[in-house]
């Protein structure tokens, strides 16, 4: 377990220093940042601060040794000591990166992790139930909706849901309250937007569930269960229902990375502020920095939750052996 | 080129499943039909299945209501430019709104008027599918042919060609996909136009289609070079290879047409994903920009006037719907006619 922890975070700081290089020698090598940050109506005052504040002047791979030196040690900027984490200051705002990708997190991390268990908690269960009552009319019926509902996207669904339930009066905008300060506010400013993603992303998980448990239902080890006379409920839970939860897990896994994507759009959709929407808001005003930092961090939260889930595999299947 | 034997055990995705087309083709053989061709019996089985003949039907006029949109705006006497709005003031209220019910749906303008600038949305509608599919269909196109070169060259080649294709396909894995078109896309839009001119629409169709294919053919390699790993080792490819072929007479005449199956049905399930992303890209403001029509930029419209006039998303929101629906099903449909055996 050690080792296996070992080598994949090697290989994941691997992966991001070179998707960092990547990334920054593509946005810092096209034109001059500073002009592209600036846009039409630059005053040359600006040009020379960002200049100075990036050290634009130094070669390309210099610029890059420092911004990589600054993310563990921090940097000395003209406007100020930039600490430890340093990811530099936003073009735009004058901002420390760091400090805003901090501030914008919860809002993100709250409405990706709701969403997940909402959509898990519904996938499964209606996975589950229509391979219970397989042939059914309910069976189909859930195999129906999901298909329609997969085909279904946030940006269509989620301003019939916000028609219907805030422009109504029935509730307030969604918006993000901190956890701590009011779980309730929490919740209930978040339920919406959790609603839509768990919608879209249900779907699948449906499909995926009930297909794999029909599978699975099938296996040897089942028949001699149900044949030594376990209860159904028995067999079906602890027997069917573990062995399907690794293609599940599989799929969660390659999800992480399109499940940023949809709270990007969700976060667009309902106006909160979260990491997506700081994403585009830069993106638009050309804030490179802030691009990069975006960009780095939400790569490394992936290759961190893909260790996890690679290291469940483990749990859930004891065959599997992590070296 | 390959016996029965070695193509029937291709219809399927995953090896070793293929055994059902082999006792049909045995079975005729022996009965009174005799030779037909893997591609005519997977064609027998598509006609069979009518949810996947009404989908492809229905798919198939999305296309080609897209690429007749200048005609049938032509016949329709309208096009998606001119602000009718600016021209009638009878159309829109004061506030910028549609003046009749039902988002100013009327004989003249089928789908209704858009708000604030008083555009028809039916034409709107029409030229915005036509850019969102024709981007698609171009990214579609790309990264079929990126990832079967790389992908059937890696499992061939094997070796050291095939270790460094894996680490690429690794890194670029890494990239979070949806976040690196947004990020992306005014970078390779800069590459083209320095930032402080107007940038012309075909550089931003361009940068679009670039960065969905950088981050696109990563799947379609990687499925195809297990694929070939498998197929390399087998007596018709060593038959080849003894008999003197080049290495790329046996991709090409030995490997590829047994590859196709698994070609055509990840086409299928890539053309809506690339559709939607392309939309996504669009809604968020990163895409094409006003005043180019845009299937994904209705969207946008329609969200912020979803609260006054919820009748501009109803078209192009059903349309969308019933396309990616159909799409999908139209991949299942696919992937049953080539692979009987595998359940939905």
């Amino acid at each position: 377990m050690l080792q296996f922890l070992f080598r994949r975070t090697f290989g994941a700081v691997v992966t991001l220093i070179l998707l960092s290089a990547f990334t920054f020698f593509v946005f810092f090598s096209v034109g001059d940042p500073a002009m592209m940050s600036c846009g039409k109506n630059c005053t040359a005052d600006n040009i020379a601060l960002i200049h100075q504040n990036l050290g634009l002047d130094k070669p390309l791979p210099t610029q890059y040794w420092d911004f990589l030196a600054g993310i563990f040690t921090g940097r000395d900027y003209s406007i100020g000591h930039c600490s430890a984490p340093c990811f530099g200051y936003s073009f735009a705002t004058k901002q420390d990166v760091w400090s805003t990708l901090m501030d914008r997190l919860p809002t993100t991390a709250s409405l990706a992790l709701g969403g997940a268990i909402a959509f898990l908690v519904i996938g499964l269960g209606a996975g589950l139930l229509a391979a219970w009552k397989r042939g059914t009319v309910l069976d189909k019926a859930v195999t129906g909706v999901s298909m329609v509902l997969s085909s279904v996207q946030i940006y269509i669904l989620g301003p019939i849901v916000l028609g219907l339930f805030v422009y109504s009066g029935v509730m307030e905008s969604p918006k993000y309250v901190p956890f701590a300060s009011s779980p309730a506010g929490w919740f209930m400013g978040l339920l919406l937007p959790w609603l839509v993603m768990a919608t879209i992303f249900t779907a699948q998980y449906t499909r995926m569930s009930r297909s794999t448990m029909i599978e699975q239902l099938q296996e040897e080890h089942v028949r001699t269960a149900k044949a030594k006379g376990m209860p159904a409920r028995y067999v079906f839970l602890r027997y069917a229902w573990r062995g399907s939860l690794i293609p599940i897990v599989t799929i969660l896994g390659m999800d992480l990375g399109s499940l940023f994507g949809g709270a990007m759009i969700t976060e667009f959709t309902f106006s909160l502020a979260g990491v997506g929407r700081l994403a585009i808001n830069s993106v638009t005003t050309l804030d490179l920095p802030m691009v990069l930092g975006v960009l780095i961090f939400s790569a490394a939260l992936i290759l961190v939750f893909n260790i996890i889930v690679d290291a469940t595999y483990a749990f859930i299947d004891p065959r599997v052996r992590l070296s | 080129m390959t016996s029965p034997s070695q193509t029937s055990d291709t219809k399927t995705d995953t090896p070793g499943l293929g055994t059902d087309g082999l006792k049909k083709e045995k079975d005729r053989k022996g009965g009174e039909l005799v030779g037909r061709s893997p591609g005519q019996l997977m064609w027998t089985r598509f006609k069979r299945d009518r949810t996947g003949m009404i989908c492809a039907i229905i798919v198939l006029a999305f296309f080609v209501v897209s690429a007749l949109a200048p005609v049938i705006a032509k016949l329709y006497g309208k096009n998606p430019y001119t602000l009718y709005g600016n021209d009638n003031f009878d159309l829109l209220d004061e506030f910028g709104y549609p003046a009749g019910s039902n988002g100013g749906i009327s004989g003249d303008f089928w789908f209704g008027i858009e708000p604030s600038l008083g555009r028809d949305v039916f034409t709107q509608l029409l030229y915005g599918m036509r850019t969102s599919l024709g981007i698609s269909v171009a990214v579609t196109i790309l990264v079929v042919i990126t990832g079967t070169i790389l992908g059937v060259t890696a499992g061939y080649v094997g070796g050291r060609t095939d270790y460094w294709l894996g680490r690429v396909i690794d890194f670029l894995l890494a990239f979070p996909s949806q976040l690196t078109f947004v990020a992306f896309m005014p970078v390779v839009v800069a590459i083209f136009v320095p930032p402080s001119d107007e940038t012309p629409t075909y550089i931003r169709v361009t940068a679009l289609v670039i960065v969905q294919w950088a981050l696109g053919w990563m799947g379609l390699a990687r499925l195809l070079r297990g694929q070939v790993l498998s197929l390399r080792e087998r007596e018709f490819v060593e038959a080849a290879k003894i008999t003197g072929a080049s290495p790329w007479r046996i991709i090409r005449k030995e490997l590829l047409p047994n590859v196709v199956t698994p070609i055509l049905v990840q086409t299928t399930y890539m053309l809506p994903l690339f559709v939607t992303a392309e939309a996504g890209l669009s809604y968020l403001g990163v895409g094409i920009m006003e005043p180019t029509p845009d299937w994904g930029r209705m969207f946008h419209t329609a969200g912020s006037v979803y609260e006054n006039d919820p009748t501009y998303l109803l078209f192009p929101g059903a349309a969308m719907v019933i396309f990616v629906l159909c799409f999908n099903l139209l991949g299942d449909s696919v992937r049953d006619a080539f692979d009987p055996k595998s359940g939905r």
